[in-house]
């Protein structure tokens, strides 16, 4: 066990990336995000690794796509609007089955919006937000600890399933200090057979590619992805369940609100309302399996959310409509006090008999 | 327990790493200062961090009696590096106390470099550097002094004395206080610069009170939502 350290949470994203094993960055300064930046310039010219501040974003996803190719750890961050501007490279990154972690530090937005907190972008992160059919996986810290340890975790996925990593956090986790020990990485890389190393004339050579010019191989590459993703789907689905044994409401909700939400139950417990939690720690894959249980135990559900409501969606999905679905959100910036959650608690609890 | 403040200046300045605890620690002694019966003004230098800003905490300033002069952008949804014209008047009318909160590292500090000449011309000030050794990329008193004398680059100012503000937020024990002693010591041997004040929270004044010279006794900032 390390000693621990106080850093913010976009710092701890740089610094357990590069105990990771990931040598090579790719920015864009933006706020809320730009410490994860400033750090990796601080620490890749000290470890022998590459800090490139790019010209713009698309560049930078594009120098992403470059080293991923190759086989090497690589990420790169941004905040809502600079995400937009890297869909294209995502998307190329799904079709080429390159692993990569990107992150994204969100703002309100839509359009330029403004630099403090939120969780608008969860549609763009969980169902494409670049073109063509693809996932990536989505990763939701709750604590700076945990941007360290979903960090470590995000590279390993991508390795694992040849695909993007994404750590889908805002404002506030990015910006919040927090006592955190980064330690006992555990680095699962495996082999790259497909990796761009250079054939040395002792192999076929590689080549890494989105491009096909018959539809049918096209569809055949599309139907083994989706075979992958059905794979993930199954088994890397990460949740927390927090005092739902005997929960009537169930607040769903990932990030800060989730802490909030903790508030929110314990103050409705002392009130005689017994509200829990379950928080998706991966948003794709989607936590379904204990929310459809849950339908069958709880009487509500609220989906607690920085947006107008994107979330609440996949809720439904979820537990099938099976039980009403309340929204209590807040946008632009704007966060709900434990109060406001607690309120929308006694409404499930008084509506939904 | 606030002897330190005998030896306080016309103009005190914190500068030191981003994140290292700066603005808490110059609203805390701005409050000490009006506390010991100055008037005092305080301004907020920051051009890097748009969060985490003197302005968190108006509310209390203003309550004490206490100026301060921040950009009208601080804690706002844009992150525009803009200070008010009104920082002068800290500068170049001598009849206040002054603090002033300096962004995070060199790039922090160039902001100060602007009014460095007049500050030095006046020659009645304190620039402290706030050190934190839980902070990773100052967690040794060799990275310290690193950063200090980006920072000094910048401000064109030298740093005066240090402020020990090592803490690990809430989870801050009196021995993550002890165990920062050596690390200060080795940053004020290594420069030559007194430890002006150690930080402690109230949490855990007393176990530490008797044991470390010159405690400041900080309350942390409630952010303003």
């Amino acid at each position: 066990m390390s000693e621990k350290v106080l850093m913010k949470g976009n710092e701890a994203i740089a610094e357990a990336a590069i105990k990771a094993g990931c040598n090579f960055y790719f920015g864009y300064p933006i706020t809320p995000q730009t410490e994860v930046a400033a750090y990796m310039a601080k620490r890749m010219p000290k470890i022998g690794g590459t800090f490139l501040q790019a010209e713009s974003e698309i560049a930078a996803i594009n120098m992403v796509i470059g080293v991923a190719s190759t086989g090497k750890r690589v990420m790169t961050s941004s905040s809502s609007p600079g995400i937009s501007l890297k869909s294209e490279g995502i998307s190329y990154l799904a079709g080429c089955d390159l692993p990569a972690l990107v992150v994204n530090v969100q703002r309100g937005g839509p359009g330029l919006g403004g630099i403090q907190p939120s969780q608008s972008d969860y549609f763009q992160a969980t169902k494409g937000g670049g073109h063509g059919d693809y996932r990536n996986i989505v990763l939701a810290p709750s604590s700076v600890q945990e941007m360290a340890a979903l960090t470590v975790k995000g590279f390993n996925l991508a390795d694992k399933y040849r695909m993007v990593a994404m750590i889908l956090a805002d404002g506030t986790m990015g910006q919040m200090m927090e006592p955190v020990a980064i330690d006992d990485i555990e680095i699962e890389t495996g082999e790259k057979p497909w990796a761009l190393t250079g054939t040395e004339c002792r192999r076929p050579r590689n080549i890494v590619n989105s491009l096909y010019l018959k539809p049918d191989v096209l569809e055949q590459k599309n139907f083994e992805r989706f075979e992958k993703y059905k794979q993930i789907e199954e088994n890397e689905a990460l949740y927390e369940s927090y005092m739902m044994d005997d929960a009537d409401i169930c607040i769903v909700s990932f990030g800060i609100t989730a802490r909030i939400a903790k508030n929110a139950i314990a103050t409705a417990r002392a009130k005689g309302i017994k509200a829990g939690l379950i928080r998706p720690i991966t948003l794709w894959p989607f936590p379904k399996k204990p929310l459809l249980e849950a339908a069958d135990k709880c009487r509500a559900f609220i989906s607690v959310e920085l947006s107008m409501g994107q979330l609440v969606e996949d809720v439904e999905l979820a537990t099938r409509c099976k039980k009403p679905v309340y929204l209590c959100n807040r946008t632009g910036g704007m966060i709900p006090s434990p109060d406001e959650v607690v309120a929308a608690i006694e409404k499930a609890d008084k509506e939904a008999k | 327990m606030d002897g330190f403040l005998n030896k306080a200046k016309r103009v005190t300045l914190f500068a030191g790493h981003y994140g290292s605890g700066k603005t808490n620690v110059a609203v805390n002694y701005a409050l000490l200062l009006k506390k010991a019966g100055h008037d005092v003004m305080i301004a907020d230098l920051d051009i890097v961090n748009p969060y985490f800003r003197t302005k968190d905490s108006a509310d209390e300033l203003e309550k004490n009696g206490i100026k301060l002069i921040s950009s009208e952008y601080a804690g706002s949804n844009v992150d525009l590096p803009a200070l008010p014209s009104e920082i002068y008047s800290l500068v170049d009318i001598h009849d206040k106390y002054a603090v002033f909160d300096i962004g995070g590292d060199d790039r922090g500090a160039t902001a100060l470099g602007r009014y460095s000449d007049s500050i030095k011309a006046e020659d009645n000030y304190e620039l402290l550097l706030v050190i934190n050794r839980y902070r990773p990329l100052s967690k040794t008193p060799e990275l310290a002094v690193e950063i200090m004398h980006e920072i000094e680059v910048a401000a064109n100012m030298r740093f005066t004395g240090i402020v020990n503000d090592s803490n690990l937020g809430e989870e801050t024990t009196p021995e993550t206080v002890f165990e920062s002693v050596p690390y200060a010591e080795e940053v004020s041997r290594l420069t030559g610069l007194p430890i002006r004040f150690t930080t402690v929270t109230k949490k855990i004044y007393a176990e530490v009170k008797d044991k470390i010279p010159n405690l400041m006794e900080i309350h942390l900032q409630d952010k303003i939502v």
